[in-house]
């Protein structure tokens, strides 16, 4: 029998809000256990919440990018239930009023646009974090993350495979990152993802029992735990144990590389919501939402399909500088000084990528900024200085962190590139005298020794040849 | 000096005037404190040496003839519920102990900015669940007017105080009468203002839709200078009103009832009411009268009907806002456990009484999946319907009287065990709560056995004055 593969998933995105969600103590990751806590977000007697207004404003942004409608009224609920890492007992959240709903994200699955649709949008406070020690019988908690805003996205069952999970969640990245909603670390898990999944017969359009998978922290996990719960179900379904699938919560084991069961539907906790009585309910005017649709910039298929058509660049150039926003704000900026777009697209994908990953540097921390790549760039297209001269001066800027001006390392180092057929003659003639040899091997019809040619007469010119010249000179010479 | 018979008006006075120094005064009431609350009760800490400190620097201000607070100088009782900075903020719970919190309530900020002495934090039921002050872990709070019986409650500390004249004035909290019937109970003024005049922030919540914060006081006039200073609106607390009123509710405070209109409730004295509270009422009815105002007698059922509602609400609020009490991060905690769920259910199980477990239990199971719609969405719908009746009532009419408690104080120990009986005595002030109205309680006489009785004035939506203004005319601006 042939099964389909029915996915939904469930995605938490902490906001990018410099304070929390009710109170104003500091968002910033990596501080030092409970140093940004404060009586509300430790839930001591007697302190209430304030909602904090930029994250109405972010929520709203999420909603237009993400094509859904805005629910002028909404409400907090507060969802019960103890655990030690959850300083109210309570997670102020959303129930049945959330501040968005119905959107949908496109994305591309088997060369086709799909739309995947968002049930809804809710913001909600996080939680801590508890902290277990191997060695010693207690467990530590740290606050710091509790009162942290997050959104809540929540698709319909619509997606089929662990790709389009993937794509999906990639998109959404995309759109939140590029809308400054949240700056999605999947690794400091400021974007996290649980999965339903669910199969059927193909054709049939009844919803099997799902399987709820807990908290995937990357793209590669996401994959393999759909795959691994897809495998686990489809053998269930195929020895006719098809009823051994309840509804539960499992967690995925990367080092066994299987889904493993957490809790069953019986212990899933009546979670008693409940319209919050310390807020009042979120109005949001015609003004937060006119002023979030004009705070969304260009959003990444618009990017993709611009740059497809101005740049004239392919798909893989594309991929890789439109799905990293500050990538494309870089590249845009070397075009826009005036650098052709075919260079910029190289050097953004070749060299400055490869000092980036040797540095371990983002395009962000890069410190050869557009203004003075552009100005390199631009001795390169105007034949002043050949590629491996670029190279140098590029690796100058980047690896001595020099702040001088492109100009001036060229200057330093003499690396103009020499043009002139006279001055380039001589040595061309002095290095084939000298590789007598080679030449005869290359007449004898051994053409690949030709770059070696080429080389040599670099390296006596200092590098400063152009290359392009050289050759012209050696074909003219050794036809 | 007899400090006992001070209102804070009288003291602000006899400070400025040099008649006494604020030190003097404090001292003093120390000293009284110490021989008379052996007997009632009422507080559970003193706080004396800040007291002192802060009594000091109010004359250092007035050697300095530097502008003083409208408070200045006036000893203030704090129901052990509000929290105050550097102070044990208790509840009455065995869970809060220890609790010291690191921060005033904004009710609190502001009685220090107007120059008030805060002496101690008083008596009350846990968490204010209960009627009768016996819910404290602590201490059993006596009635001043006969020791043998219960002050009320919850803020049963905060009326008993005042009534022995331990402290001028009080503040207490109040979610279905909380304040005004130990104030009727001990004989003294209660005032619970409009859900959301005063600010929450800082008042261990009970059920969050329902707590105000409000004075107890002797004199009406004590009652709306006391007002002036907490209400307002508040940025920490998202419930407070941000219309703010800005003349003081003393002004016109004397302008009488001639003209208003002042309506009974039927039914209220149709029920099993005490029979010389129901006379005492009527009276006062008749008093009313006779100060100019229109009194009729009008059908409001709903006023009888309000009870099942306040009760499943705030269960359910205090369900949930007391989850927070896990032994984890503050409070109690127990000795011995296997795991974190272990240490919760003991640490819960150990610290919290009787009644408060009962309320946790109900508001838990209200809220359960399987009752929600039976009992909190009923209730819910109740409240509205009961917000509207009352609105329409106040279309018509001015003021509602109303008793404030079916019976007289039980003797100690006569009802704890019976928590129904007892809840039902919250009949005529929860559903003021509910529909979020001002309501006071003054007291209109006395039983033949001595026994304080009080009558309640229920306002509008934010109508204070008209309140402070009728009570003011009825005790014909008498201490009490």
């Amino acid at each position: 029998m042939k099964y389909e593969t029915i996915v939904g998933l469930e995605i938490h995105a902490e906001l990018k809000t410099k304070t929390k969600i009710f109170c104003s103590c500091s968002t910033k990751f990596g501080s030092r256990p409970n140093e940004n806590t404060c009586p509300v977000c430790l839930g001591l007697p007697g302190t209430l919440p304030v909602v904090n207004e930029e994250v109405i404003n972010l929520a709203v942004k999420a909603g237009i990018a993400l094509k859904c409608k805005i629910n002028q009224i909404s409400k907090m609920d507060r969802k019960n239930y103890f655990y030690p890492d959850l300083p109210k007992a309570y997670q102020i959240s959303q129930f049945n009023l959330p501040i968005c709903k119905d959107g949908y994200i496109e994305i591309n699955s088997k060369e086709k646009i799909k739309k995947v649709r968002l049930n809804r949008i809710h913001i909600e406070e996080d939680a801590g974090k508890l902290i277990h020690s191997e060695n010693e019988a207690y467990s530590l908690i740290d606050y710091n993350r509790a009162g942290i805003p997050l959104i809540e996205i929540v698709t319909e069952p619509d997606l089929r495979s662990a790709e389009e999970a993937v794509a999906f969640l990639k998109a959404l990245k995309e759109i939140l990152e590029y809308c400054d909603i949240s700056d999605c670390k999947m690794e400091e898990g400021s974007l996290r993802c649980d999965v339903n999944i669910s199969l059927r017969e193909k054709g049939s359009s009844k919803l099997n029992t799902k399987v709820e998978i807990k908290n995937l922290n990357s793209f590669k996990e996401l994959q393999r735990a759909i795959e691994q719960e897809e495998e686990r179900q489809r053998k269930l379904y195929a020895l006719g144990e098809g009823h051994k699938i309840i509804q539960e919560t499992r967690r995925f084991d990367s080092s066994k590389g299987e889904t493993v069961s957490m809790r069953t539907k019986e212990d899933i906790n009546d979670y008693r919501y409940f319209k919050e009585p310390d807020l009042l309910p979120i109005l949001i005017r015609n003004e937060i939402i006119e002023k979030a649709k004009e705070s969304i910039p260009e959003l990444p298929n618009e990017k993709r399909e611009r740059f497809k058509n101005i740049y004239k660049l392919n798909e893989k150039e594309i991929e890789i500088i439109v799905g990293d926003r500050s990538l494309a704000k870089y590249y845009e900026e070397l075009v826009n000084k005036g650098v052709n777009a075919k260079i910029a697209s190289n050097w953004l994908l070749s060299d400055i990528s490869r000092l980036m990953n040797e540095n371990k540097l983002t395009i962000d921390k890069f410190p050869v900024r557009p203004d003075r790549m552009s100005k390199l760039l631009k001795f390169v297209e105007s034949g002043k200085i050949n590629n491996s001269a670029a190279k140098e001066v590029l690796e100058e800027m980047v690896n001595k962190l020099s702040d001088e001006n492109p100009e001036e390392i060229i200057k330093k180092r003499g690396l103009i590139q020499e043009n002139s057929v006279e001055k380039i003659k001589p040595i061309v003639e002095k290095v084939l005298k000298e590789n007598e040899k080679v030449v005869e091997e290359y007449k004898n019809g051994k053409k690949q020794v030709k770059g070696f040619l080429v080389g040599m007469i670099i390296k006596a010119t200092e590098k400063k040849a152009n290359p392009r010249v050289i050759n012209e000179i050696l074909d003219e010479i050794l036809m | 000096m007899e400090i006992e018979k001070l209102t804070a008006l009288e003291i602000r006075e006899g400070i400025i005037r040099g008649d006494f120094s604020c030190e003097e005064l404090v001292k003093k009431l120390y000293k009284r404190i110490k021989v008379v609350d052996k007997d009632i009760n009422a507080y559970l800490t003193l706080c004396e040496e800040k007291a002192l400190e802060d009594a000091r620097k109010v004359d250092e201000k007035v050697k300095n003839k530097k502008i003083l607070g409208k408070l200045a100088g006036v000893p203030i009782a704090i129901k052990d519920n509000i929290c105050t900075d550097e102070i044990k903020t208790t509840c009455a719970s065995k869970m809060l102990e220890d609790f010291i919190p690191p921060y005033n309530a904004s009710v609190i900020k502001k009685l220090k900015e107007e120059d008030a002495i805060i002496i101690g934090k008083t008596n009350m039921d846990e968490f204010s669940m209960g009627g009768s002050t016996e819910n404290s872990a602590f201490k059993i709070t006596k009635n001043p007017h006969d020791l043998e019986r219960v002050p009320g409650g919850s803020s049963g500390g905060s009326a008993a105080a005042v009534a022995s004249g331990i402290a001028v004035l009080s503040l207490g909290s109040d979610t279905g009468g909380s304040i005004r019937q130990p104030a009727a109970f001990c004989g003294v003024i209660g005032l619970k203002p409009t859900y959301g005049l005063v600010s929450r922030f800082g008042l261990v919540s009970f059920a969050s839709s329902l707590d105000q914060i409000g004075p107890i006081t002797k004199s009406v006039k004590d009652c709306a200078l006391c007002l002036d200073v907490v209400a307002g609106y508040d940025p920490k607390d998202n419930t407070s009103s941000k219309s703010q009123e800005t003349i003081s509710y003393l002004e016109g405070i004397d302008a009488g009832v001639r003209g208003m209109k002042i309506v009974l409730p039927e039914e209220l004295l149709s029920q099993d009411i005490n029979v010389e509270i129901k006379n005492a009422i009527e009276e006062s009815a008749k008093k009313f009268k006779e100060l100019g105002a229109e009194v009729e007698y009008i059908p409001l059922s709903v006023f009888n009907r309000g009870l099942s509602s306040y009760y499943i609400i705030s269960s359910a609020e205090a369900s949930s806002n007391l989850g927070r009490y896990d032994g984890i991060r503050y409070g109690y905690r127990t000795k011995e456990f296997k795991d974190v769920y272990e240490l919760m259910v003991k640490s819960r199980s150990e610290a919290f009484g009787e009644e408060v477990k009962r309320r946790i239990m109900f508001g838990t199971l209200v809220l359960s999946s399987n009752y929600y719609d039976d009992y909190y969405k009923k209730a819910l719908k109740f409240r509205g319907n009961l917000s509207r009746e009352f609105k329409k009532i106040f279309e018509g009419y001015d003021l509602i009287l109303s008793p404030v408690t079916l019976d007289f104080p039980s003797k100690i120990g006569e009802k704890k065990s019976n928590s129904l009986e007892m809840n039902f005595g919250d009949v005529y002030t929860s559903n003021v709560n509910l529909a979020g109205l001002p309501a006071i309680s003054i007291p209109c006489g006395k039983s033949t056995n001595g026994l304080p009785i009080g009558i309640q004035i229920i306002g509008d939506h934010f109508s204070e004055r008209k309140i402070l203004r009728a009570a003011e005319a009825f005790l014909g601006g008498a201490k009490v």
